[in-house]
């Protein structure tokens, strides 16, 4: 379906190994633009080793990563640049505690794009009141609460402007009423056309926001859809396997 | 007895309190020095050590980031494990016998003191980087950032106020061990506390009132440090940005249950 768009990310046959142990395996598929992507499976299934290796925060044993046709694992391919346009938000929030919400959107526009403090100062309190968090600007991390954590790295990924926005596990440390707020943010987000790459186990969130849905097991993906068909009308015996154990849990 | 101790250090004082201040001084000024450009040294190698070497760099850069590292390393062992006084000792006599160059006594000390330091804070700065959530990190690298701009911005910042305990330690371990210093003839406070005790016979007592200098040099610094701690820390509230006048905008403490005195680099990566 998403073959008439150009793809911004092409994953093929990717493999992951720490040491013997096989983390991914011949993983493809391809993310277009205005694209949801949501990757569901069991935990150690590789979801989240898949997003780390797409933003280069480890690196592929196999396979390639094509960013806009480019490789980047070349050699000459400066990942600085990439990660400035591939945004990627993480379960554990990672604000940097020595600077309040506000610098935290600051910073990598100053040194990564080069805008100047006044522009940067704007931008970061624009994207700061698209997730509700104008009133803590001043605060730092620790001052903070997870979901307002989560919400301020969402604005500080959203501040550098990037192509595609990848979501490892964001609510997961959260308690029920913080994964809320920062769901509420994320279909928002989806509703505005932006790119995003979202690794959960928000089922409801995944049916309502995703254009597509990729289930993984053991390091393969095994199913691969739109949402009405994988998490709705699964053709795989894995697929509904895992979704019924995870619909008896919740 | 006991009069006769206290008119003896009240005989010492009257006497030589210019020249015990004065040790004093010269004491506490190569401390600072020492101290500080032991740090900057420390620094700089620590940062050094922590540059990561990856498949990726090219070969050249590879090879003289580990020779450059292997050096640092032997550095910091030889002035970490041998005693500052024969140090000092082989810097200002050996090199003189050596190469015919004469490094003066002060240069000698500062010297000593510095490199001394240094290479005991290039392991306290390895530690204090170690020592930071990879989070941070990994957070600074998804927006792009070049590992010495995550240095520099994110990591130090956090790993400086880290340290500062530890330097505080450096700084009265070296107003301490400047006395070994008076092997090469520098009049500090201990060397003065010598030449009293040559003129005077007064051994306790002159003892006595140098240790009391000593312990006030180091309480004071010890506490200028707490101080400064304090106000790297910043206050525990912040502003609430808001238009509305009503709402009591300042003194808003801590999210409750964040834990104020918590882990500063609270690990909330549960597995699930």
């Amino acid at each position: 379906m998403a073959d008439k768009k150009e793809p911004i990310l092409e994953i093929r046959h990717l493999g992951k190994s720490f040491g013997a142990h096989e983390v991914l395996k011949d993983i493809d598929f391809s993310v277009s633009i205005g694209d949801v992507t949501s990757i569901i499976g069991a935990s150690g299934s590789g979801k989240s080793t898949l997003l780390r290796c797409v933003n280069l925060l480890e690196e592929p044993t196999s396979g390639q990563i094509l960013y806009h046709g480019k490789s980047i694992l070349d050699k000459n391919f400066s990942v600085t640049n990439y990660r400035a346009r591939v945004g990627m938000v993480f379960q554990s929030f990672n604000l940097f505690a020595n600077m309040t919400a506000l610098d935290n959107c600051i910073v990598g526009q100053r040194k990564v794009l080069g805008r100047s403090s006044q522009e940067a100062r704007e931008k970061s309190l624009y994207y700061l009141e698209k997730v509700g968090m104008i009133p803590f600007i001043n605060a730092k991390p620790k001052q903070l609460s997870g979901g307002q954590k989560q919400r301020v790295a969402i604005a500080r990924a959203l501040a550098m402007e990037p192509e595609v926005l990848l979501f490892d596990e964001p609510t997961s440390a959260l308690d029920p009423q913080m994964v809320g707020e920062v769901l509420d943010v994320m279909s928002k987000l989806a509703q505005e056309g932006l790119t995003m790459l979202i690794v959960t186990h928000e089922m409801a969130f995944a049916k309502d926001v995703s254009s597509s849905v990729v289930f993984m097991k053991d390091g393969v993906i095994c199913e691969e859809g739109p949402p009405s068909q994988v998490l709705g009308d699964p053709k795989m015996p894995e697929t509904r396997e895992f979704l019924s154990r995870f619909m008896r849990n919740t | 007895m006991e009069s006769e101790f206290i008119s003896g250090i009240v005989r010492c004082w009257s006497k030589y309190s210019t020249s015990y201040l004065q040790g004093a001084g010269r004491t506490l000024l190569i401390a600072f020095v020492g101290t500080f450009i032991g740090c900057v040294i420390g620094f700089i190698v620590g940062l050094v050590q922590t540059i990561p070497i990856t498949p990726k760099d090219p070969l050249p850069k590879r090879i003289i980031l580990r020779i450059v590292k292997a050096i640092l390393k032997i550095y910091v062992e030889v002035f970490r494990g041998t005693p500052m006084i024969v140090q000092a000792v082989f810097l200002y006599f050996g090199i003189r016998m050596v190469f015919g160059i004469g490094m003066g006594m002060w240069t000698s000390a500062f010297f000593v003191v510095s490199i001394n330091t240094g290479a005991y804070m290039a392991e306290t700065v390895r530690g204090g980087i170690l020592s930071i959530d990879p989070g941070q990190t990994e957070g600074a690298k998804a927006i792009g950032m070049s590992h010495f701009q995550t240095m520099v911005s994110v990591i130090l910042p956090q790993a400086f106020r880290n340290i500062i305990p530890q330097i505080g330690n450096n700084f009265i371990i070296n107003i301490k061990d400047t006395s070994v210093l008076s092997v090469i003839s520098i009049t500090d406070l201990f060397f003065v506390h010598k030449s009293v005790v040559g003129a005077l016979y007064l051994y306790f007592q002159s003892a006595t009132i140098v240790m009391v200098i000593y312990l006030i040099m180091t309480l004071v610094i010890s506490n200028l440090l707490r101080w400064l701690e304090k106000r790297i820390d910043g206050a525990d509230n912040y502003d609430l940005a808001t238009t509305d006048t009503l709402a009591m905008t300042s003194g808003m403490y801590n999210y409750p249950g964040s834990g104020k005195t918590g882990n500063r680099n609270l690990d909330t990566r549960g597995e699930l």
